[in-house]
């Protein structure tokens, strides 16, 4: 739900990234509130991964700070508090691991060291595989399934560490469309549970109806923050012409410069 | 030779010894190469056995135990691997191939200078288990047990690091001191792993029964403790077999003991890939949505057209329209208008 009101989860002052001296974000403010989901959108290389993984403090700042929860990102402790799911085609290594093992290690936020699964740990990590529908997939190796499936159980990984908060970096990109209807309904499932998402995406497909606030990235800096957008206002839109459509080739003498072509010509 | 002689050697003090020795060797090593053959980096072991070669002249050198002094030295080279790898300059396997022809020219030219020779380094390139004084099967004992603990301790957070470096840093893991935790515990393996097989082939029990299990485990667990299981059986196993040709012909048990992994390899690879091939047989094919063709949203219809999205596109006017099931479709909001 949008919430102009709402305590702020993320706070992003004057964040700026450069990457080998190359500035790819530059100055952006932004705040996400409790309980919000936010979409961020733009074309590729407008810095929209970049500025999350700002956001999990996978990349430094150059300038500017990020405070989760209220806390400065280099103090923030309470890891389990927030999830994330990596831009990744895969979740496969160089040795098998099964999906309940992948998306067990993302209980490990609120694990202690050397102490064996609790009863707590195992309800969580069912819960995450039910939310995303891989229960019956469970003891299947994870290099066995699908691009979309891998997918589901990177998001089941986020998930078992029970965050409050959400990084998604194009959980949809190279996914079949049943998956992203699996995808869109897992999201469904943990915004109406009170979560907050941050979600990188090219296209939202399915996702759309569960955006809230859609923020635009172009060359680096926020161009828009506000309500969703519908997809020809991003993307602009063609009007059919009048008149039939002829398909045969517009064959032009030496002298004829092709451009009595009527559609050339409205341009 | 027979049974009775057989036994009456394997019942001999330092044939008890080595074999205790090869034993804990070949659960250890498996162990921690499980997590490098995770992060695919399986000729890591490799590096730090060339590199430990240096250590083990610099003992004969200064007159230091050896194994010591491997350790030591085996441990910088895997530490300084894993700083070059983590800093980018250059890529794992150069690094890798930087310290393997580093540490073994200034092994040999070290072992020189002890004038020594290569007959004393025989003993550690190749292995020599067989010659173990009962102090080192203490040291190999408890290096192997530290190892043991450790990567059976710290298995969880080990598997997340090995498997997805970032998204174990977001979740708040020091992937780099685990990073160098798996390097120091290679290192110690490595020079645990000496005396049996020999540095130039300590990798291989550290790589073989890994892959030797993963061709029947669908877990990273299962494949661990399998890849356990089968070094445990290769090291006694096949010093069990280098005593047992004695007899006839000068055996190095560690050859023997490689020789003995691969075989198991072999012997699980085709049913590996049975099993991979049963599996791909009963997975059920992808449903196919049925096409309408005529004027449809997007609702009804999937796909999003585009380069290389297979179907042939056609240039038609100021766009592209793209061939569908004997119709053209072209991209208009929310449908395909049909051209």
């Amino acid at each position: 739900m949008l919430n102009p009101a709402g305590t702020p989860v993320v706070e992003a002052r004057d964040v700026t990234v450069a990457l080998g001296g190359r500035p790819v974000l530059r100055g952006n403010d932004l705040v996400v509130r409790h309980g919000e989901f936010v979409a961020l959108m733009g074309a590729n290389g407008s810095g929209k991964s970049t500025l999350v993984r700002a956001l999990t403090g996978l990349r430094p700042l150059t300038q500017g700070s990020v405070l989760l929860f209220g806390t400065p990102l280099h103090e923030f402790k309470d890891r389990h508090r927030i999830g994330f799911v990596p831009q990744r085609g895969t979740a496969a290594g160089g040795v098998p691991s099964s999906v309940r093992e992948v998306v067990a290690s993302g209980r490990l936020t609120r694990r202690r060291l050397l102490r064996p699964a609790g009863k707590a740990d195992r309800a969580a990590i069912d819960d995450a595989l039910e939310v995303v529908g891989l229960t019956d997939m469970a003891g299947d190796g994870v290099s066995t399934l699908s691009g979309g499936q891998q997918q589901r159980v990177l998001i089941a990984r986020a998930l078992a560490g029970e965050p409050e908060l959400f990084f998604l970096d194009e959980p949809t990109a190279g996914v079949d469309l049943p998956n992203q209807h699996a995808l869109a309904e897992a999201l469904r499932t943990l915004s109406g549970r009170g979560a907050t998402v941050v979600l990188v995406a090219h296209e939202l497909g399915p996702l759309e109806p569960l955006v809230d606030r859609a923020v635009v990235m172009r060359d680096g800096r926020i161009a828009y923050d506000g309500p969703p957008l519908a997809h020809e206002d991003v993307h602009g839109h063609h009007h059919p012409l009048a008149g039939p459509h002829d398909h045969v080739p517009h064959v032009g003498s030496p002298f004829d410069t092709m451009s009595l072509d009527p559609r050339e010509d409205r341009r | 030779m027979s049974t009775a002689d057989l036994l009456d050697l394997l019942s001999r003090d330092f044939m008890q010894r080595a074999l205790l020795a090869a034993l804990l060797t070949g659960l250890a090593a498996p162990a921690i190469g499980t997590f490098i053959v995770q992060r695919r980096l399986a000729l890591l072991g490799d590096g730090i056995g060339h590199v430990a070669v240096t250590g083990v002249a610099l003992g004969l050198l200064t007159g230091a135990s050896p194994t010591w002094t491997a350790v030591v030295v085996a441990i910088l080279g895997a530490v300084l691997i894993e700083v070059i790898r983590e800093q980018g300059h250059t890529n794992g396997d150069v690094a890798l191939a930087l310290l393997f022809y580093g540490g073994l020219a200034g092994g040999v030219l070290i072992t020189g200078l002890a004038g020594d020779g290569a007959a004393g380094l025989q003993v550690y390139l190749f292995g020599s288990v067989t010659s173990i004084s009962p102090s080192e099967v203490w040291y190999t004992a408890g290096l192997a047990l530290v190892v043991l603990t450790v990567t059976l301790g710290l298995l969880p957070q080990l598997f997340a690091v090995a498997s997805d470096p970032e998204f174990a840093r977001v979740a708040g893991l020091r992937v780099r001191a685990y990073n160098l935790l798996v390097a120091v515990l290679a290192a110690v393996s490595v020079t645990v792993a000496m005396r049996t097989v020999g540095l130039l082939l300590v990798s291989a029990l550290m790589v073989v029964p890994v892959a030797t299990s993963q061709q029947l485990a669908r877990s990273f667990r299962s494949t661990l403790l399998g890849a356990m299981v089968v070094g445990g059986v290769a090291a006694v196993g096949g010093l069990v077999v280098a005593a047992w040709l004695s007899a006839r012909a000068t055996v190095a048990p560690g050859p023997s003991i490689v020789l003995l992994a691969l075989v198991m390899f072999a012997a699980t690879w085709p049913v590996g890939v049975w099993i991979r091939r049963r599996h791909r047989l009963a997975e059920p094919f992808p449903a196919l949505g049925t096409e309408t063709p005529g004027p449809h949203e997007v609702e009804q219809h999937p796909h999003e057209h585009g380069q290389d999205c297979g179907h042939p596109a056609v240039r038609h006017g100021d766009h592209v329209d793209y061939v569908h099931d004997g119709h053209r479709h072209a991209v208009h909001g929310e449908h395909y208008d049909e051209h």
